[in-house]
C-alpha cells in the first residue's frame, strides 16, 4: 500500500536523486549555506524575527524540499546521515535501517522505494567531511520543533537542545570506557 | 559448555536470571511465547509450561507482525507472578516515550528484569494497515532511555526516578537484512547506546551470519555485549514461503526451502526441525555466538524438541521457570 506522501519523491525535481548520489558537492553546499544563514538570519532578525524564521522556512521548503524531500523537522541532521532526509523513512527513524529491509534495499513500508538508510550508508561512503558522521548517536526527534525552519533552530540552538537525561547518560558511557 | 568466553560488557546490572546465566558463561536459550488471542491466561501458562523446561527466560512478543494479541507487558504480569523469568518485547511503533518509560517502571515493579528493545514491524504488515504508527523514538533511543533509567535513575525529561528500574537490556540485530555491512555498525550504535545482550532475527543463512559476527569481532563487539541468535523450525515448504515473502527481515536461501520441498508432505515438520538443529550446531562453534534464541511459531512443543536435539538439555542453573514465588516481586 504505497503512501502518496513518500511517492511525492518522485515529482521533486526530477534529477534529485542524480543530485543525492552526488554527495559531494552537496556536502559544499551544506557547509556554504551553514556559513551564510549564521550571518544572514541575525541581521534579519534584527528587522523582525518571524519575518527571519520565515524567509529561513520557505528557503527550506524550497532548497530542501525539492533536492531531499525534507518533512521540515526542524532539527536537520541531513549531513550527517549520507545527505538523505531520514524523515523520509516511513518509521521516522534517526539512527540507521530497521531490520525490514527488503533483499533488493528496498523499504519494508514501501516496496516501490529505496530505503532511505540504505541509500544514506551508500552516499556516505563518497562523501569527505561528514561520511563518518553516519556513526554518531542521534537524540530522539524533538516533536515541538516539526514545521519550523531547521536553520533558525540551528543558530538559536533549540535543534540541539536535547532532554536533560539523554544528555545524562553520555557521562555514564565516559566513565564505562 | 564454556567454549566461548564470557564478555563481562559491564557491571551486573539486574537481578535477571538470564544475565546470570549469561554471565556464568553458560550457553544460553531463550524462546519466545505465542501471545493468545485470548482473554483467558490459562493459554499464556500453558505455552509457557512447554517452554520453561527448555529455556533460560521466555520472551513475551509485542504486537508482533503488527497484529494484535494479548499485550507483552500482560503477559509478562502472569508470566512473573507465576515464577517465570520473561523478557519484555517493547516495540516503537505502538507507545510514545511517555507510555514506554512508564511500561517499564511498571514491568520493573512486576519482576520482570529483561527488555528486548525493537523498532517494530510496520502497521502495513498486519491486519490492521489503517492504524496511526507512533515511532516516536527509534530502537536506539529507547534503549538509551532504558540504560538512563536504570543508571542515572532519572527519566529522558532528567526528573529522578525514586527506585530505578534494574533492567538487563537487550536489542535485536539482523545479520542476514541489508545493507550487510551497515549492520555491525549499527549493533555498535545499540551497544552504546546501552544494549547488554542482543537476539538476532531469524538466521538460515549460516554463511552470512559468518561474515556477520566475522565485522563483530573486529569492532570488538563481542566483547561487550551477549549475542543469542534467532533460530526457528519451518513447519513446511509452504510456511517457508510464507515467512521469506511476508515477514519483514526474514531471509530464507533457496537451497533451504528446496530441502524442504524435497521432503514428502508428512515428512516436511521433522525436515524442518532438522534444518534448526543443524543451524544450531553450526552456529554455537562461531566465535562470539552465546545462546540462541527460538521462535516456533504456534509450535511450542517443536522448541523443547530442537533443544533437546540440539544437546542443549539439561537447562542448567537458572531455568525460565521454577523459582520460588516469594522472590518474584522483589526488584531493589
Ligand atoms: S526499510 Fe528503511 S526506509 Fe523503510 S522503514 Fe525500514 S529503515 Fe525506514
Amino acid at each position: 500500500m504505497p503512501d502518496p506522501a513518500y511517492m511525492a519523491e518522485a515529482r521533486r525535481l526530477p534529477c534529485s536523486e542524480w543530485i543525492k548520489d552526488h554527495p559531494r558537492p552537496l556536502e559544499s553546499l551544506y557547509r556554504l549555506t551553514k556559513q551564510g544563514v549564521v550571518r544572514v538570519y541575525p541581521l534579519i532578525k534584527r528587522i523582525s524575527p518571524r519575518i527571519a524564521e520565515r524567509l529561513m522556512a520557505w528557503g527550506e521548503v524550497i532548497l530542501k524540499g525539492w533536492i531531499f524531500n525534507c518533512q521540515m523537522c526542524g532539527q536537520c541532521i541531513l549531513h550527517s546521515t549520507g545527505m538523505t532526509c531520514p524523515m523520509n523513512c516511513p518509521k521516522k527513524l534517526r539512527n540507521g535501517p530497521c531490520g525490514g529491509v527488503r533483499h533488493d534495499n528496498h523499504c519494508e513500508v514501501i516496496a516501490e522505494m529505496p530505503c532511505v538508510w540504505a541509500q544514506a550508508w551508500e552516499r556516505s561512503h563518497s562523501m569527505r567531511y561528514y561520511g563518518d558522521d553516519m556513526r554518531i548517536l542521534q537524540p530522539p526527534v524533538n516533536h515541538a520543533l516539526q514545521s519550523m525552519s531547521a536553520w533558525a533552530n540551528m543558530v538559536e540552538g533549540r535543534d540541539t537542545d536535547v532532554p536533560a537525561g539523554w544528555d545524562s547518560a553520555e557521562g555514564d558511557e565516559g566513565a564505562d570506557g | 559448555m564454556n567454549h566461548t568466553a564470557s564478555p563481562s560488557p559491564r557491571p551486573i546490572r539486574s537481578e535477571s536470571r538470564l544475565e546470570q546465566t549469561l554471565r556464568s558463561g553458560r550457553f544460553a536459550v531463550t524462546a519466545e511465547l505465542n501471545a493468545p488471542d485470548s482473554a483467558d491466561p490459562q493459554g499464556v501458562y500453558r505455552n509457557a509450561l512447554v517452554l520453561s523446561k527448555c529455556c533460560h527466560a521466555i520472551n513475551a512478543t509485542d504486537g508482533a507482525g503488527a497484529n494484535c494479541h494479548m499485550s507483552s507487558i500482560s503477559c509478562c504480569a502472569l508470566l512473573t507472578r507465576a515464577g517465570y523469568e520473561t523478557v519484555l518485547q517493547v516495540n516503537c511503533r505502538d507507545r510514545n516515550r511517555i507510555a514506554i518509560q512508564g511500561d517499564l517502571l511498571g514491568a520493573a515493579a512486576m519482576g520482570v528484569r529483561n527488555v528486548l528493545c525493537i523498532t517494530g514491524d510496520d502497521v502495513s504488515v498486519g491486519d490492521q494497515p489503517e492504524a496511526k504508527r507512533v515511532f516516536d523514538m527509534d530502537s536506539v533511543h529507547l534503549l538509551r532511555t532504558a540504560s538512563t533509567m536504570r543508571d542515572t535513575g532519572v527519566f529522558l525529561s532528567g526528573r529522578p526516578i525514586k527506585t530505578p528500574p534494574r533492567l538487563f537490556l537487550g536489542a535485536v540485530a539482523g545479520p542476514c537484512t541489508p545493507p550487510y555491512d551497515w549492520r555491525p555498525e549499527r549493533l555498535a550504535k545499540k551497544v552504546e547506546a546501552g544494549a547488554d545482550f542482543v537476539q538476532t532475527q531469524f538466521c538460515f543463512n549460516v554463511e552470512r551470519f559468518r561474515a556477520y559476527m566475522g565485522q563483530v569481532r573486529q569492532l570488538g563487539l563481542h566483547e561487550r555485549v551477549f549475542i543469542l541468535i534467532g533460530v526457528g523450525p519451518l513447519r513446511s515448504e509452504r510456511a517457508a514461503e510464507y515467512m521469506r515473502t511476508k515477514i519483514p527481515g526474514v531471509w530464507i536461501p533457496d537451497d533451504i526451502v528446496a530441502r524442504m520441498a524435497r521432503a514428502p508432505r508428512s515428512q516436511q515438520r521433522e525436515e524442518g526441525i532438522r534444518i534448526c538443529v543443524e543451524i544450531i550446531e553450526q552456529v554455537r562453534e562461531i566465535e562470539g555466538v552465546h545462546g540462541v534464541h527460538v521462535m516456533a511459531y504456534r509450535q511450542e512443543e517443536a522448541v523443547a524438541e530442537i533443544i533437546e536435539r540440539a544437546g542443549l538439555l539439561p537447562i542448567d542453573g537458572f531455568e525460565a521457570g521454577g523459582c520460588a514465588p516469594d522472590d518474584v516481586h522483589s526488584p531493589r
